[in-house]
């Protein structure tokens, strides 16, 4: 059976629709050997502000039932570096890229903007307005219906990049978040971003992390994020791409029966580096087993009647 | 480039009731290892826990023909990994993924290498020890635990014709007390050129490059941090080293290390 696998967002098509997740996969290039980053839908890359940043003081991480806290605090090299130094790794990899764009003011969500359509080999842009860990920018226009909007059309403005705006869950509707983002001029959305979340040493009585909260991921959190991309389907047209906690074929195609056109695998990543081979297996052998020839056909075509049996 | 082999159990050696030496069939990564680098492992599927653990490889098992054919890991039982591995089975499979990391620097016959092990810190040795030793590299290893029963494997060192200083905090075997106290001592004995690797605990770490510093040798150790992924995707594992800038910065120890020079990190 012909499978066609691929993911249309505004001018970009995705090979397929598993996408590395942005903090979850370095810059990709740390993955360059083990997998063929082209082989990916697409590759989103750490988040980047202008400049470089430090992060947070470990401990970073902590696990928890069937997840883990992050706060990493969004280190990295700034997006100039990323251009000159990693973007024609990426770009030699054959790999679709994704960056996450970060800033504290929309201006330098513009700025930032601005460099990475300026340079070659990006096929969108993330805008990362949901990171739980960082105090200033992000999180403060992503829980925000009026920050959502303002954020978007100053990007909409400098770009013409496909605009893929990061949702957070930590809000009472994450889908007027993606309505709010749609109507700013968002060529799609993508969610969940981490939940808030708090982990105690009972013993010393002190956080396990550094920065006191950190944002859950991991297979603890995917029912919800199931439920909030159910939830969005029915508010917005464009494509959504899904995440939170998809360890298999089965959890991916889950979010996108729910109602996501592709989707983000970070957690599980980490795990298993070598798992994006087995999810597309996972998901042809489904596709054929169904008899489902185009992966579009798929997305949020979750059934809610008993269908009738003639 | 690291592989992930689903490595059965060759053999699963109970040293005490906290500390084992598990053999696992992995050629490739075998075959691959430098002195210093790490595994990630996950002895149960689940997630509990979720994520791999980082184990520095102990020993490289070979065939009669000299080719590797696996590896061991030293594991100390202190969580949940670490019990997993304590419990496996004979012919279990437990995914294994390496090599990984900056390994050791080698040097030749004109430095002694002095290793400086604490606790569970004695596993990177063996390889290097084996490494050093076709350099005609004279080796000593400082090694210190809590107590006699806290020493392992010294056999596998005496076999590599390693000097062996041996410190325990009770007495109980060796000298009594910290191994730094020897180190320093024999530190500023030394006439020849050495250089110290060392690991294990964070303040040993520390003392043992206060040291080093202090006599001019050239130091290397390497460091345990809690790591998410071990292939540089997540940045949880950092460690601070001081910049060019003159600033302190946080580098990944999965990638950046674990091996780094003790004159690179910022001690606290």
């Amino acid at each position: 059976m012909d499978l066609d696998l691929s993911v249309a967002i505004k001018s970009l098509t995705l090979k397929n629709p598993l996408i590395a997740a942005s903090g979850c996969f370095g810059y990709g290039v740390e993955y360059r050997e083990a997998v063929n980053l082209a082989d990916l839908g697409a590759v989103a890359v750490k988040g980047l502000f202008l400049n470089e940043r430090e992060g947070h003081p470990p401990p970073r991480i902590i696990e928890t039932p069937a997840g883990m806290l992050n706060a990493i605090g969004l280190q990295g090299i700034g997006v100039h570096r990323f251009v000159q130094e990693r973007l024609p790794e990426l770009r030699e990899a054959g790999a679709t890229v994704i960056v996450n764009v970060c800033g504290s003011t929309i201006d330098e969500y513009a700025e930032v903007s601005r460099v990475l359509s300026d340079a070659e080999g990006v096929g969108a842009l993330e805008l990362n307005i949901s990171c739980p860990n960082i105090k200033e920018g992000g999180i403060q226009f992503g829980c925000s219906l009026g920050g959502t909007f303002d954020v978007v059309s100053a990007i909409r403005k400098v770009t013409e990049l496909p605009i893929i705006p990061k949702l957070t869950p930590n809000v009472t509707s994450v889908a007027s978040f993606a309505r709010a983002a749609e109507d700013a001029g968002a060529d799609a959305v993508s969610l969940v971003n981490t939940f808030l979340a708090m982990a105690i040493d009972v013993e010393s009585r002190r956080p396990e992390l550094s920065n006191v909260m950190g944002g859950l991921s991991g297979p603890a959190i995917r029912p919800i994020a199931v439920r909030m991309v159910y939830e969005c389907r029915q508010q917005v047209k464009i494509p959504i791409i899904g995440m939170g906690g998809i360890a298999s074929a089965r959890d991916a195609l889950e979010f996108i029966i729910a109602g996501a056109n592709a989707v983000q695998v970070g957690t599980a990543n980490f795990t298993d580096p070598f798992i994006w081979s087995k999810l597309l297996e996972g998901i042809r052998d489904y596709m054929t087993r169904h008899q489902i020839a185009r992966i579009a056909d798929l997305v949020g075509s979750l059934q809610l009647a008993v269908p009738e049996h003639a | 480039m690291p592989v992930d082999i689903e490595a059965p159990v060759r053999y699963n050696r109970r040293l005490s009731a906290h500390y084992n030496v598990i053999a696992l069939d992995a050629p490739e990564v075998a075959a691959a290892a430098l002195p210093g680098q790490f595994v990630m492992v996950k002895p149960q599927p689940g997630f509990e826990p979720l994520l791999r653990r980082p184990f520095s490889i102990f020993e490289i098992l070979r065939d009669t023909n000299g080719a590797p054919t696996g590896l061991t890991l030293l594991s100390k039982k202190i969580g949940p990994t670490t019990t997993q591995l304590y419990e496996a089975v004979d012919g279990q499979r437990v995914p294994c993924l390496g090599p990984l990391g900056r390994p050791f620097t080698l040097v030749d016959s004109t430095t002694e290498a002095w290793m400086v092990a604490g606790g569970v810190g004695l596993a990177p040795f063996v390889t290097l020890a084996e490494a050093l030793r076709p350099r005609g590299v004279r080796l000593t290893l400082f090694y210190g635990g809590r107590s006699s029963t806290d020493l392992f494997c010294l056999d596998v060192f005496e076999a590599l014709g390693v000097r062996i200083v041996l410190a325990t905090e009770d007495g109980s075997r060796g000298e009594l007390g910290r191994i730094t106290v020897p180190l320093d001592r024999e530190l500023q004995q030394a006439a020849g050129s050495v250089q110290l690797y060392a690991c294990g605990p964070e303040p040993m770490l520390a003392a043992v490059a206060r040291l080093a510093a202090k006599a001019r040798r050239r130091c290397e150790v390497s460091v345990e941090r809690t790591m998410g992924c071990g292939m540089g995707g997540c940045y949880s594992c950092v460690v601070q080293v001081h910049g060019s800038d003159g600033k302190a910065h946080y580098v990944r120890s999965c990638t950046g290390g674990p091996v780094f020079d003790a004159g690179a990190l910022v001690w606290e």
